[in-house]
């Protein structure tokens, strides 16, 4: 067996995956009939499906009529540094206020770009903290911790 | 007569100074973000929805209303001047718009899409008001039977008028509709939640917007090199020839009718109304040649059709409470925050806030065509930062603005785990419009199919026995064949091969 179509095999063997997780998972939860349906009822049914859909994908894409498509490249290093430009900022926020968070994300996330520059960061970030008070603090008045310590 | 009566409700609710400006402030925050690479109407709406929170109901509607037209807007902008479209309803716009610019004619290119979508709009406001009570009429007869079976027509409709795979496409809806039964279900028990108290409200859908179609969006846009030609030269005259008027004049009212009729219909309504309109341009024009080569038909019919879609999609949200595109589905969500339960009762509730919703789209493009002649200026600016300062903005202002929905950090995180998982959806090539649209409708569509069963026992042959129900599926029936159909599916795959 070949698989002629490969970005639509794996996307047939995630939603096998992804159904198959939700309707488990689902059968735990009372389930009740049709007439009187239980938690678990509606997840249960749509995981099933959602299998279905990803067993019948699967099987086209390895047909001999399929047409043939690679996975293309993942661009690993913007996604890696995106993603952990947002969890940092979602770990400092609380903590350590707006102004530290901001510094932390917009350099974490300038590093994903191939033209990163420190200074280029460092002015971004002044400039967005600037613009984030007054919209966020000042003009809608929500509360916000600005510094370690500060609220407004 | 009573169209003009309600009408006049409406001007009198949305011709208040308050809801001026919050019309005002929306379509200059819209336009602003939706000039933004990268960034459709989707995202935007996401963004701009904290702003919105602390208003009252109808002020919140009239700018959320003015956001969605300004990024509309500011979409056809970027297609015109850096043949970048802002989102899928503008791709064709870009073919002529930005021959135009090239030209020199960049501010008549502009000016023709201003007015065609204000002319558009104005035609498309009518038509919206005077459907909108005899179909509400129909809605008051809808039981939960009636609604489960339109949502499903609402959602395969969505997929089958989409691009890509329809068995994709179907798969990406029911991921959405699971990811929509997270939390509690309606008696109150724990699903899907695993013991996390954030989980027990639901995923939120501004989170999940923001991360599919903002972050997840700007790691695509970081994989390609910076290759923008920015158009950089002045927009200088804005006013079409007498030629050019008598050209884009007809083309905009061919543009507007067609735009209403795809509009109404679910799915990616806008962007086949704006390749259908180009398509018809061409074909019937006197000077063919021209077209891709600066032809003021090619901006005039695509802008007015695809506005003329966008207006006549408030249809079936406002009458029957359906989104049919994820871009509804946000005004759906948006509405829900308000606690605005879109659908046929609205209009009897609270007829000021329906009627102003309607007048304040109008007022809405108006103000869009006086903003922009004297903004431009400004666009253009905003269009020649560098993509690694702007990039780093959006991302701080989804990540405040997403933790303003709900004060909780644990929202940063969920726009975070979505942005990558969008990242693997796009390189799998599974769309992620009809995941929003399930995401948004799956409770409602649980809630609706368990009423509808619990009055018939259980009983599934009640969704056949019922008229509008069985009419409603059989409509689902013949969307679903039409794929199979050789003739529609080439024309389907034509239709965004081309786009």
């Amino acid at each position: 067996m070949k698989i002629r179509n490969q970005t639509d095999f794996a996307s047939g063997l995630l939603y096998i995956i992804v159904g198959t997780c939700a309707a488990y998972i689902a059968s735990g939860y009372t389930m009740g009939t049709p007439g009187n349906m239980g938690t678990g009822f509606f997840p249960f049914w749509l995981g099933v499906f959602l299998v279905a859909i990803g067993v019948v994908i699967c099987a086209l894409s390895v047909l001999s009529g399929a047409a043939k498509e690679k996975m293309s490249s993942w661009n690993w290093k913007s996604l890696l540094w995106v993603a952990v430009s947002l969890l940092a900022f979602a770990l400092l926020f609380e903590a350590a206020g707006m102004v530290l968070s901001i510094f932390a994300l917009v350099f974490i996330s300038s590093l994903a770009s191939s033209e990163f520059r420190w200074k280029g960061a460092i002015a971004n970030a002044c400039v967005l903290n600037v613009i984030c008070y007054a919209a966020f603090v000042r003009l809608l008045n929500i509360p916000l911790r600005v510094w370690p310590g500060l609220w407004f | 007569m009573d169209l003009l009566q309600n009408l006049a409700t409406g001007l009198a609710a949305a011709l208040t100074l308050q809801n001026l400006i919050y019309c005002f402030v929306g379509c200059f925050l819209g336009t602003l973000i939706g000039v933004l690479p990268g960034l459709g109407p989707v995202a935007t709406i996401a963004m701009l929805l904290p702003a919105t929170y602390t208003l009252a109901p109808t002020p919140a509607l009239i700018m959320l209303a003015g956001i969605y037209y300004g990024s509309q807007y500011g979409g056809s902008t970027t297609a015109i001047l850096i043949n970048i479209p802002g989102e899928s309803s503008s791709v064709v716009t870009a073919i002529d718009g930005y021959q135009m610019a090239r030209r020199g004619r960049a501010g008549v290119a502009l000016f023709t899409a201003g007015i065609g979508s204000f002319i558009a709009g104005c035609i498309g406001v009518l038509i919206l008001a005077s459907f909108a009570v005899p179909l509400a009429e129909v809605a008051f007869e809808f039981g939960p039977t009636e609604y489960a079976s339109l949502m499903i027509l609402g959602l395969v409709g969505a997929t089958v008028l989409s691009s890509g795979s329809l068995l994709k496409a179907i798969g990406m809806v029911v991921i959405g509709l699971l990811l929509g039964l997270v939390g509690t279900d309606v008696n109150g028990a724990p699903r899907y939640s695993f013991d996390i108290d954030e989980l027990s409200d639901g995923i939120g859908f501004v989170a999940v917007a923001m991360g599919v179609f903002g972050v997840a969006e700007i790691i695509r846009n970081l994989e390609k090199e910076e290759t923008r030609e920015t158009f950089l030269g002045k927009v200088t005259n804005m006013w079409p020839t007498r030629e050019d008027t008598r050209r884009m004049v007809p083309a905009i009212l061919r543009g507007t009718a067609v735009g209403a009729f795809f509009g109404v219909l679910p799915g990616a309504g806008a962007a086949i109304a704006s390749f259908s309109s180009y398509a018809m341009e061409k074909k019937i024009s006197k000077y063919p040649d021209e077209f891709g080569h600066g032809a003021i038909e090619g901006v005039a019919g695509p802008e007015s059709a695809n506005n003329a879609a966008t207006q006549t999609a408030f249809i079936p949200l406002l009458t029957l409470g359906i989104p049919t595109s994820a871009t509804m589905a946000m005004m759906l969500g948006a509405m829900t925050i308000h606690d605005i339960q879109p659908g046929p009762q609205v209009m009897v509730t609270d007829p000021a806030l329906f009627w102003g919703l309607i007048v304040s789209m109008w007022l809405g493009n108006l103000i869009l065509i006086i903003l922009n002649l004297p903004l431009i200026g400004i666009w253009v600016k905003l269009l020649m930062v560098p993509y690694r300062v702007l990039y780093p903005a959006i991302l701080v202002f989804c990540a405040i603005g997403v933790y303003t929905v709900s004060t909780s950090d644990f929202d940063i995180y969920l726009v975070c785990l979505f942005g990558v998982v969008g990242y693997l959806f796009s390189k799998l090539k599974c769309e992620l419009a009809p995941l929003l649209l399930g995401l948004i409708l799956g409770p409602l569509m649980e809630e609706n199919f368990r009423r509808a069963l619990l009055l018939s026992d259980g009983n599934f042959s009640v969704f056949l026995t019922r008229p509008i129900s069985l009419v409603l599926l059989v409509i689902t029936g013949i969307f679903l064949l039409s794929i199979l159909v050789p003739e529609f599916r080439k024309k389907r795959e034509k239709a965004f091969v081309e786009v």
